[in-house]
């Protein structure tokens, strides 16, 4: 058994093992970018699944609209996980070891190394010596003697090649962890705030439009911070083409939020706010036209809800604006007199014919076409229903009619056959905006700028050795000279004809420079 | 702040001029390559003539007119070169132009990020160029680049205009022009794998190649280099893209298409630099693997943009 654990840990770990777990890890990760994805549009996997009838279903059983969370993903980064530690342990004693061992004892033959260099000087072994250890300042060095009385020096450079390549992939296991941390304790939630000082406060999931969680979130303990979106401003080219967004909001958090204290703050496409760890985007913007319902009572009720773009060029939007009628407390009597406003509104408006159109995104002849329906709109029904259109159910089996159609400007108004009024007043804007809070994120931003420095290092630094060694000879010294480069020959060659040069500078003074010295690259 | 027109039209002129001067550089090349051949087998001949006949005064006149013919080569191959510089000039004063013609920096769409990344795989090739002998690849090298600039400046052509919001970041002139840098520089050492691959493998139609003891060794240690250096590079233009989408879109990573086929070939490159550590996946293999690698970048170029909906596509590319 032990065997056979020891085995698979063998095969788990090597270096071939770890190379087809990488080709499996960017195949794995392949579908992700071809097949719609859950987490980026759950409609469209839907959409997808509807239209590719048993193969759509067999690619949702496998996991292929959730690939980043599906069992074969997780399983193949696991693996490369569980590979890349056991690569790293033996590697970091190697490390460890080296860090405190000794070069290399010098070989016998200097002259079979792919750079060397043989040369007799005047100077004595020891002056050699001395003037080596001078010039080789920076390299660590062993010095040693041997038996026939010669003495030699070995060098060697580049352990930070070694250390860099650790960190780089001591980084990727750090930023994997801190991914996984960020998973669990992540959210996201969008939500929709009418730019006319509207607030929205970041005390649960209820008040967010859509929540995402991570897995150990539970939405009672969200970063406490409020936001109100004063104004909205948004630049188009003439083309259509937008120029620039800008919220102009106000936040309060921590402190503030006992004192009551507001600060401004102008969130812009690329310019997020950060505040009590969490941080506030503009998504998007869009229209929310305002309209007022005067029952034949003479009570009034104003709403302002938003519609959402349907052409995101021109900003055409859609949407329904719903009234209760207001001082009845029969519920079957209520459900005969409910109201909705819904149809299209457009910011500059074009007529094709009786249709509505939008020329222009911005707001420049503003109208709506609606259609009025009174009945029940089906709120007590108990299905859910979408704030941007009426339950079709309730029209289609007639319990909402359609009283009225008309195209309206700002400021007209229609009566209905029962006297209830109904006026276009006008038009605000409202923003998108999403709220992300990720505690581990900059840790994964340390790791990731570990992996490239660590990257970089490893790959710029070559570890290089280099041999010295002085004979006694009749008058003087022979001087040998060795060089090897461990991982990449490119390059060594000039600096190992440097060290040569200097040296020979160094112990023979009025040497001519006509015989430079270069390392032959072999 | 307006759009200069005028700069504008000046830089599509340069463009043109720069596609131009690499497809006649191109065609220099191949002059080159197909006379620098045969020049190979008549100094072939020439030996086994002097074997053959055993006398000196015989094999002298063939060697000077292979000479003569070799020296027109040579000039032919050199007069690339500089056609090529002249191109890269014409190539940066293109983008130089549209940048400042827009006020920004010129890679905010397909064509411009095309550009760009052209520009930097023909001045890595240079770079290469000087540093090895391997001129006579220069065609295979350009042919990519010419099909992408044709491509861009035919079917992506975009009016020079300003971006949109989400695009209006010092990030966009970080992280666009890293990748593009990266991605430039691995296209050339691609290439270069392509024809090793086929030398190594000797397909009867590919004898006409380059002769492979130079593409075997240099080709290869100039794969090796230039993909070493252009690892780092692209490590950090994913990782500006990290950062960058933290700021604009709420969140630094998030499966997006265009981000997955970036860690895709992020991935496929890390496994080449791992190949060379592990016996037996040395040449011909890293060769495979840096092809794919870079069938990944061209793939997220294309498809990715043109096909797949994602949060990279900007009005339309």
């Amino acid at each position: 058994v032990i065997a056979l654990l020891r085995n698979t840990w063998r095969g788990l770990t090597s270096m071939r093992t770890a190379l087809v777990l990488l080709f499996l890890l960017a195949l794995a990760a392949l579908p992700g970018a071809l097949l719609p994805q859950r987490s980026l549009n759950a409609q469209k996997v839907d959409d997808y699944v509807a239209s590719h009838g048993w193969w759509g279903q067999l690619l949702d059983r496998l996991e292929f609209y959730n690939v980043y969370g599906s069992v074969w993903f997780s399983a193949v980064y696991l693996l490369l996980f569980i590979s890349l530690v056991g690569c790293l342990l033996p590697r970091s004693l190697d490390y460890a070891k080296a860090a405190r061992g000794k070069p290399v004892i010098t070989p016998r033959n200097l002259a079979r190394l792919p750079h060397h260099h043989e040369t007799t000087v005047d100077a004595t072994p020891s002056e050699v010596m001395a003037t080596a250890k001078e010039r080789l300042k920076g390299w660590r060095l062993q010095e040693r003697e041997e038996e026939d009385g010669a003495r030699s020096i070995s060098a060697e450079r580049g352990y930070l090649r070694e250390t860099g390549n650790l960190v780089f992939h001591f980084a990727m296991l750090g930023l994997i962890i801190a991914l996984a941390i960020g998973k669990m304790y992540q959210y996201e939630g969008q939500v929709v705030v009418l730019a006319n000082g509207s607030q929205f406060c970041n005390s649960g999931t209820l008040s967010y439009d859509t929540f995402r969680p991570g897995l150990r979130v539970d939405g009672t303990d969200l970063d406490p911070f409020c936001v109100k979106v004063d104004d909205f401003t948004a630049n188009f080219l003439p083309t259509g083409q937008a120029d620039y967004y800008r919220a102009d909001i106000e936040y309060q958090s921590g402190e503030d939020l006992t004192t009551n204290t507001w600060r401004p703050y102008k969130l812009e496409v690329n310019s997020p706010l950060r505040t009590a760890g969490d941080r506030v985007y503009l998504l998007s913007h869009g229209y929310a036209p305002v309209f007022t319902v005067t029952f034949p009572d003479g009570k009034k009720r104003t709403h302002t809800t938003q519609w959402r773009p349907v052409n995101q060029m021109t900003y055409l939007s859609e949407g329904a604006t719903k009234f209760d009628p207001p001082g009845v407390t029969d519920p079957a009597q209520r459900r005969q007199r409910q109201l909705a406003i819904t149809g299209l509104f457009a910011p500059t408006a074009v007529m094709q014919g009786d249709l509505l159109g939008s020329a222009f995104p911005d707001m420049r002849d503003p109208a709506v076409a609606i259609d009025v329906l009174k009945g029940d709109l089906g709120n007590e029904s108990g299905r859910g229903q979408s704030i941007y259109e009426v339950d079709q159910e309730m029209v289609d089996s007639g319990r909402l009619k359609r009283v009225a159609r008309e195209n309206m400007r700002p400021g007209d108004q229609i009566t209905l056959d029962d006297g209830t009024k109904i006026s276009f007043d006008g038009v605000q804007r409202w923003v998108y905006l999403q709220v992300s809070h990720d505690p581990s994120q900059v840790w994964v931003l340390v790791f990731a700028v570990l992996i490239v420095l660590g990257l970089g290092t490893s790959l710029v630094i070559k570890r290089r050795r280099l041999w010295v060694r002085a004979v006694p000879a009749d008058g003087g010294t022979v001087l040998l000279l060795g060089g090897l480069a461990r991982t990449d020959q490119a390059g060594y060659g000039e600096e190992f004809g440097r060290v040569t040069e200097d040296l020979l500078d160094e112990l023979v003074p009025e040497r001519e420079h006509a015989d430079a010295v270069t390392g032959r690259e072999t | 702040m307006d759009i200069n027109q005028t700069l504008s039209s000046y830089s599509d002129w340069c463009y043109g001029i720069a596609v131009g001067a690499y497809v006649v550089a191109m065609l220099f090349y191949l002059y080159e390559q197909a006379f620098g051949y045969r020049r190979r087998v008549a100094a072939g001949k020439r030996e086994l003539v002097a074997v053959g006949a055993g006398g000196s005064e015989s094999v002298e006149e063939p060697e000077e007119t292979v000479l003569e013919r070799d020296n027109r080569a040579e000039r032919v191959g050199k007069l690339a070169v500089s056609l090529t510089v002249f191109g890269v000039m014409l190539h940066v004063a293109a983008l130089a132009l549209r940048g400042l013609a827009t006020h920004r920096a010129p890679w905010g769409n397909m064509y411009e990020f095309g550009a760009v990344l052209c520009l930097v795989a023909v001045g890595t090739w240079l770079v290469v160029l000087r540093k090895y002998p391997v001129r006579h690849l220069g065609v295979w090298v350009l042919l990519p680049v010419v099909v992408l600039m044709f491509l861009g400046g035919v079917l992506l052509y975009t009016t020079a205009a300003p971006v949109q919001p989400a695009l209006q970041s010092y990030w966009l002139v970080i992280h666009v022009f890293t990748i593009a840098s990266g991605s430039g520089i691995l296209l050339v050492p691609g290439v270069v794998s392509i024809l090793y691959l086929l030398k190594v493998r000797k397909p009867a139609w590919a004898t006409r190649l380059p002769a492979a003891d130079v593409l075997d060794q240099v080709a290869y240690r100039a794969t090796v280099r230039a993909t070493v250096f252009a690892f780092p590079i692209y490590t950090a233009g994913v990782i500006f893209g990290a950062i960058w989408a933290e700021e604009s879109w709420g969140r630094f990573w998030g499966w997006d298409p265009k981000e997955t086929v970036a860690f895709v070939a992020w991935v496929v490159y890390a496994a080449y630099l791992h190949s060379r550590a592990t016996a037996g996946w040395r040449g011909g293999r890293a060769a495979i693997i840096n092809i794919v690698g870079m069938a990944a970048m061209i793939f997220n170029l294309f498809f990715i943009n043109l096909v797949t909906a994602g949060l990279h596509s900007y009005a339309g590319v």
